[in-house]
């Protein structure tokens, strides 16, 4: 079994472990289990990491077994500097969550726990994937464990936040099912994504297939105007759903930009990076705006993660060095992120079952230690230097500033902005006096939270710091990826 | 005279009847004999027929009115098994229903089976109009088995004045185009029509009475109004009698009467099954949203997968494609047909399973909170509807794909319209789908007893889930056998 298998069959193959504990397993015991598998399937990555070669731009540790025959589909996977950084951090996140869930989940706990590691399995699926169906077929097939994690953890309205996730995406994704079946049929029966990316085709039909992979991708990233769906899921989902679907779900699509998008109709791409650039601009500063005024701290971090995953959107379309590497980077910077932003706002939900800020106040004063780090994860959250979130926005902003002022100043507006609603937030939830007698009567973390939250931190921290392996891994395959766009391939 | 070809006909009389004599000595209310006859007579003829497709073993008899090839032994192993996991799941639920008295619930679904057979290997326009009439004379009385249950009479009534309409038709169409060729042999009808002297008007009339007899059987709108009502009136049992093996009848007959007899006359009927299938993807998939009731819900959602199937075989058609895009489009529909069988065998088979005495489970709201009851029913459930919603990894998913790469290879006139409207119908499909599970794990249970199948039942439940989660990560062989029954019928 290759590496890469290893990485995607280590964690299914422990969620349904997890699951197969039944129900009369104590919580102790399913949490203490799924945490030990969820951080071998972690350690599973090690050959992985062991054989990549950093460096080098094409695909590495390819595996190729024929699996449908009669559509020539293969069972084909590969890593590049794209990929590399996020299927660790997929693997990094669910051990995480799935350390985290502590007294919030007691019902059906292993369906739960093993939901999560299934979901962690697919999605490395996806990010490994260089098949065209094969990755259609993780794509989808994530959509599974996430609507049963919001549906039955969830909050009081989860069922239809449940049913808006699954069939936002799932719309999206039949028309990218669509494009797909063409590009089979017109490129003579492969479904090589190497293939597909070396075909010849009119700029109709890669203005088609272009649009056809932004309704499966724009609905995942979410760009604006279809990112309605994520608000509301956010505030109704468990907080390990929330933060593995900001902290890795989103990047699936902004992934496939890369995988699809890009490679396959470069030459529509670059025409349509207009209403891309112009999308993304809104993401990050209309919906940055609506961020500003939220009341909710589940809704604000969702819309926060929407004007977050603008920048990444604008970064791919400048189509510069330096400004899609920046994305790559914030994505990685964004999952670490997110993840903490939302297992903070599930400490404080734990203890007084309220996400409304207008409810907190002087947090600071009970819980000192939760304090310190919510703080840290805000700076990280508003792009502060030393911290992950800096690094990628900072190179987003350069490139966008080279490509056109304008285009640059309004991407700058976004770390104003970001500062304004994320420490807003922080100065109405953490600091001040004590509002009222559920805040006098908080107890600081667990140890269980603690470690959870320093593992996080370390992380953002330590890319802050130190971004360097991520850039140098990341460089080579977005110069290539660049190099392929600009040569285009028009018919 | 080569009697090899219908040694499993004559074998499945003599069973047949012996069964229904064996009963005279039978004081045994479980009818344990006759049922284990049964078994027994059915696994043997699917072995036997598994066998003689694996060795592709050819030939004709009674002087080419009957035929043997791949695919007819593929197709009536697949409704032997499918028959005989039937019996398996009907048992528990017809003893309790004083359904097995005087053991005719066997001889009858024997003798259907053997009017399916005749459908399957008919060469010849009133050979397979006897095995229609034998299939549909069976399920009239099947259907009424419970002789004092209101709706099943009812249900009974209408399904025989429906069918018996139905069968008026297809013999009314069958005489005309006797009258306009002078044969009833359906490769001198074909010779016949390609050299192209018979009566233009009379051939397309026929056509359209053939069509609307087939398009009755199989369920298709306008023809559809039927389905609901038997599929609701019937006991559970018998409907899972009428929804599984029949279709894959309805399949056979639909190949041999379209491809291996009126193939010269596409033109005229493309049209038709191109116009059946769209209107029973709007009908089936927008009807089913509404209905309360299970065994309703799953009626429209065959009409919707009948609209699929036809889908296929409106592909295999096309000017430029010739022999192999045909055997493309023929395999993909009877892929469709063979995991849909599959595939509502394992749906009808927790509804079975569900129902105990007194308490019929066909509602939806029965199924409520099934995960906190059963966990491993309603997993059997969830894979069964995230199958028929065609979301991968599951095997439902293959089918659709593999039909919808037919139409879209087949450069029809709208292939790509008739590719996006099924894809649109499968997103709404997908939502009345999710409602059950939604219904199973995310409500509230509103019973409170653990269901207790028993052994036999919940075994074979366990390999039909199985068989349906393998196929999905391995649909390779699957598609194969497909493609190898395909081509012996065309080449």
């Amino acid at each position: 079994m290759g590496a890469l298998s290893l990485a995607i069959w280590a964690p299914i193959v422990s969620g349904c472990l997890v699951l197969a504990l039944g129900q009369k397993a104590s919580v102790q015991r399913v949490q203490q289990v799924a945490s030990w598998l969820a951080l071998l399937s972690m350690l599973a990555l090690v050959p992985m990491m062991w054989q990549f070669t950093p460096g080098v731009a094409g695909m590495q540790l390819q595996e190729q077994v024929p699996w449908i025959e009669r559509f020539a589909v293969t069972y084909h996977l590969g890593v590049d500097g794209i990929s590399f950084w996020l299927i660790l951090l997929t693997a990094f996140t669910t051990w995480v969550v799935v350390l985290s869930v502590g007294h919030g989940v007691s019902e059906r706990l292993h369906q739960y726990l093993g939901a999560f590691l299934v979901l962690s399995g697919l999605m490395i699926g996806v990010f490994c994937a260089i098949d065209g169906l094969l990755f259609y077929i993780f794509f989808e097939a994530t959509l599974i464990p996430m609507y049963l994690i919001i549906g039955v953890w969830g909050g009081p309205n989860r069922i239809y936040a449940a049913f808006k996730f699954f069939l936002y995406t799932l719309a999206g994704s039949l028309l990218m099912l669509a494009a797909v079946i063409y590009l089979y049929n017109a490129s003579g029966g492969s479904f090589n994504l190497g293939v597909w990316a070396n075909l010849p085709l009119s700029r109709s039909v890669q203005t088609a297939l272009f649009f056809a992979f932004l309704a499966a991708f724009a609905v995942k990233v979410p760009m604006w105007p279809v990112h309605t769906w994520l608000p509301d899921v956010h505030v109704e989902a468990p907080t390990g759903g929330s933060a593995v679907l900001a902290a890795i779900m989103l990047k699936l699509g902004a992934y496939g930009f890369l995988r699809f998008s890009l490679p396959i109709a470069p030459d529509a791409s670059q025409s349509w990076a207009w209403l891309m650039l112009a999308l993304s601009l809104v993401a990050v500063v209309y919906v940055g705006l609506v961020a500003l005024v939220q009341t909710d701290m589940k809704k604000l971090v969702a819309y926060s993660s929407v004007a977050h995953m603008g920048f990444v959107t604008l970064g791919f379309f400048v189509f510069a060095p330096l400004g899609m590497s920046g994305a790559v980077v914030q994505m990685i910077a964004h999952g670490f992120v997110s993840a903490a932003m939302f297992l903070c706002i599930g400490v404080l939900y734990d203890r007084t079952h309220s996400r409304d800020i207008a409810s907190y106040g002087g947090v600071v004063n009970t819980m000192p230690r939760f304090a310190a780090f919510a703080v840290l994860f805000a700076m990280a959250n508003s792009g502060l230097p030393g911290t992950a979130g800096f690094v990628g926005e900072w190179m987003v902003i350069l490139a966008a500033v080279k490509a056109n002022f304008w285009l640059g100043l309004g991407a700058a507006s976004a770390l104003v902005l970001g500062a304004a609603y994320t420490l807003w937030m922080v100065k109405r939830v953490v600091f001040g006096a004590v509002a009222n007698p559920t805040v006098a009567k908080l107890t600081d973390l667990t140890s269980r939270e603690a470690v959870v939250l320093t593992l996080l931190a370390l992380a953002v921290l330590a890319m802050g710091v130190y971004p360097k392996p991520f850039t140098d891994i990341i460089d080579p395959s977005v110069a290539e990826l660049l190099m392929h766009v600009a040569k285009g391939k028009l018919l | 005279m080569n009697w090899f070809v219908i040694y499993p006909e004559i074998f499945l009389l003599i069973m047949a009847c012996l069964v229904a004599l064996l009963d005279l000595w039978s004081q045994d209310p479980l009818r344990q004999r006759a049922y284990l006859t049964t078994l027994m007579t059915l696994a043997a003829l699917a072995l036997w027929h598994a066998i003689v497709a694996v060795n592709d073993m050819q030939g004709t008899a009674f002087g080419g009115m009957v035929v043997l090839d791949t695919m007819g032994s593929w197709l009536k192993s697949a409704a032997s098994l499918a028959l005989l996991v039937t019996l398996v799941y009907a048992k528990p639920y017809a003893q309790s229903r004083d359904m097995l008295r005087g053991s005719e619930m066997f001889s009858l679904s024997l003798l259907a089976l053997l009017g399916m057979f005749v459908m399957m290997s008919g060469n010849h326009l009133l050979l397979l109009y006897m095995g229609l009439e034998l299939l549909t004379l069976c399920s009239y009385a099947l259907v009424a088995l419970r002789r004092d249950d209101l709706s099943a009479s009812e249900a009974a009534m209408k399904y025989f004045v429906l069918g018996a309409m139905a069968s008026g038709f297809m013999l009314y169409g069958m005489s005309m185009m006797y009258g306009a060729t002078g044969t009833l042999e359906l490769p001198a009808l074909a010779a016949q029509l390609s050299l192209g002297q018979a009566d233009s008007r009379v051939l397309a009339l026929g056509v359209v009475f053939v069509v609307a007899g087939l398009a009755f059987k199989l369920g298709a709108v306008p023809f559809h109004m039927w389905v609901p009502d038997v599929y609701e009136g019937a006991p559970t049992a018998v409907t899972l009698m009428l929804a599984a093996a029949p279709k894959l009848a309805a399949f056979a007959l639909a190949m041999r009467l379209l491809v291996a007899g009126f193939l010269p006359l596409a033109m005229d009927w493309q049209p038709m099954l191109a116009l059946l299938a769209v209107m029973s993807l709007l009908v089936g998939n927008l009807a089913a949203i509404a209905q309360r009731s299970l065994k309703r819900m799953l009626a429209f959602s065959t009409i919707s997968h009948v609209g699929f199937l036809l889908l296929g075989l409106v592909a295999g058609v096309s000017v430029q494609g010739g022999a192999e895009q045909a055997v493309q489009a023929y395999s993909a529909s009877m892929f469709y047909a063979l995991t849909y069988v599959l595939t509502t065998l394992a749906t009808f088979g927790v509804m079975l399973l569900l129902s105990r005495e007194g308490f019929e489970s066909d509602q939806l709201e029965d199924f409520a909170g099934l995960n906190q009851r059963s966990p491993w029913l309603a997993g059997a459930m969830a894979a069964c509807m995230f199958s028929l919603a065609g979301v991968p990894p599951l095997v439902g998913f293959y089918a659709k794909f593999a039909v919808l790469q037919a139409v879209l290879g087949s450069h029809t006139p709208f292939a790509l319209a008739l590719v996006l409207f099924a894809l649109a119908m499968s997103l709404v499909g997908a939502f009345y789908y999710l409602r059950l599970i939604k219904i199973m794990y995310f409500d509230a249970p509103s019973q409170t007893q653990a269901p207790n199948p028993g052994v036999g039942a919940r075994v074979t439940l366990t390999l039909n889930v199985a068989a349906m989660l393998v196929l999905g990560l391995l649909p390779s062989g699957l598609f194969a056998l497909c493609t190898q029954a395909m081509v012996s019928l065309l080449v």
